[in-house]
């Protein structure tokens, strides 16, 4: 009984200490960007090993999902013989809920993993070391880039997800079962709202871009620098980031389609 | 690492897909393009009821969208439901003895407001008041009138 309080205690206090670690990081993370503007040069580096090679997983997904969407949503619509709206569910669905959501799971185990490896691996190889040695901050230097990459990076890729899932559910829902063209984008546009549904389906995406990134980044930082320690922490980056995206989902959904 | 400016080129490559991306869920999916915040001027009208007419509904004349519900609110003393309607500006030549009732569009769709012009050659302006109104349909109590009728009939 006693051991189990006191494992109790241990564990709140060193998850208490973590998220203290975690947050001064996330505050020289911040600061470190005004760094980067001097340098667009390592922005760009990260924006392609971030960005760009999702880019691939990201949209092939979503016109997967899309497609799928597509045909799902028809077989239910038209037992109520409502088959034309079908581009509102799948808009709806994709804009409000899915495009953020699945591209942010994807991003954390495509770029959120790779850039916890990254990281973990040169504190294990003691680069990281080497760099404060040398008078470089290893966080203006490595992490505020990778940071502000996953930033930017976010919402590009939940619009992509959704601009090309939206065209996957009109290749299935027009193309192949033959619901109307032209009433899948009228009824789609007459019922989705730019500042409603897009703006904060943007919201939630650079939300969980900033999440992602921190998370992803301060495992890394964080890791117990032995291949161990990496490997353990390329795994929590990616629980962490997918508790995180899903339970911070509810918390904007309810914040933000809560009241209509 | 890649050779950079072919990097250069990939990085462009994905930020304009992503914008691009964008662009065409603001405008291809939503209602940026027949965005609502132009010119107009608004009308009141008061109903008995209002049933489920909510803000932003459509307001249309002869099946043609001209505006959309701006307000709706209850008067406590004449309780009636108060509605305000923006009309899009160019549609400026609505006459003052216009009368306005609660439709449905199909059997389940969402309620609107349609305008019936009448013959006066007064035109509505800003803060323009609708006198004659017909409420909603409310289906539950038309129903239950049908069957109430169709009980007494039968006595």
């Amino acid at each position: 009984m006693m051991d189990f309080i006191q494992t109790l205690g241990r564990n709140t206090r060193s998850s208490f200490t973590k998220l203290g670690r975690a947050t001064f990081f996330l505050v020289q993370t911040v600061i470190g960007i005004a760094d980067i503007l001097p340098r667009p040069r390592l922005l760009l580096n990260q924006l392609y090993s971030v960005g760009v090679l999702s880019f691939l997983i990201i949209s092939i997904s979503g016109l997967f999902v899309g497609m799928v969407l597509g045909l799902q949503g028809f077989y239910i619509l038209s037992d109520f013989g409502a088959e034309e709206t079908l581009g509102v569910m799948v808009a709806a669905s994709l804009v409000r809920e899915l495009g953020p959501v699945v591209s942010a799971l994807l991003f954390a185990g495509r770029a959120g993993s790779a850039l916890t490896a990254e990281i973990g691996l040169m504190k294990a190889t003691e680069q990281l070391s080497g760099m404060e040695m040398m008078a470089v901050d290893p966080i203006k230097r490595i992490i505020s880039p990778r940071f502000l990459a996953g930033f930017i990076s976010m919402p590009l890729l939940a619009a992509l997800f959704s601009a090309i899932g939206i065209i996957g559910g009109q290749i299935v829902g027009s193309g192949l079962l033959g619901v109307d063209d032209g009433a899948y984008w009228s009824q789609m546009q007459a019922k989705l709202d730019f500042q409603d549904d897009i703006i904060n389906g943007v919201i939630k995406s650079l939300v969980f871009g900033f999440v992602t990134s921190w998370i992803a980044l301060f495992e890394g930082y964080d890791a117990i620098p032995t291949s161990e320690g990496v490997s353990r922490a390329t795994t929590r980056t990616v629980v962490t980031a997918a508790f995180s995206i899903l339970g911070l989902d509810f918390v904007l959904t309810a914040l933000m389609f809560g009241d209509d | 690492m890649q050779h950079s400016s072919t990097q250069d080129t990939l990085v462009g490559l994905f930020v304009a897909a992503g914008i691009a991306g964008l662009f065409f869920l603001a405008l291809q999916v939503s209602n940026l393009s027949s965005f609502t915040e132009q010119e107009g001027y608004t009308i009141t009208a008061r109903f008995e009821n209002s049933g489920g007419l909510k803000v932003k509904s459509p307001v249309s004349a002869a099946g043609v969208k001209i505006g959309q519900v701006s307000a709706i609110s209850f008067d406590p003393k004449t309780y009636e439901s108060v509605v305000k309607m923006r009309i899009n500006a160019q549609y400026n030549s609505i006459p003052d003895d216009t009368t306005a009732s609660i439709f449905t569009a199909g059997l389940l769709g969402e309620q609107y407001v349609s305008l019936e012009p009448g013959g006066s050659s007064e035109y509505l302006k800003e803060d323009g008041k609708i006198e004659i109104t017909q409420s909603a349909i409310i289906l539950e109590k038309a129903i239950g009138q049908f069957l109430f009728k169709s009980a007494e009939e039968k006595k």
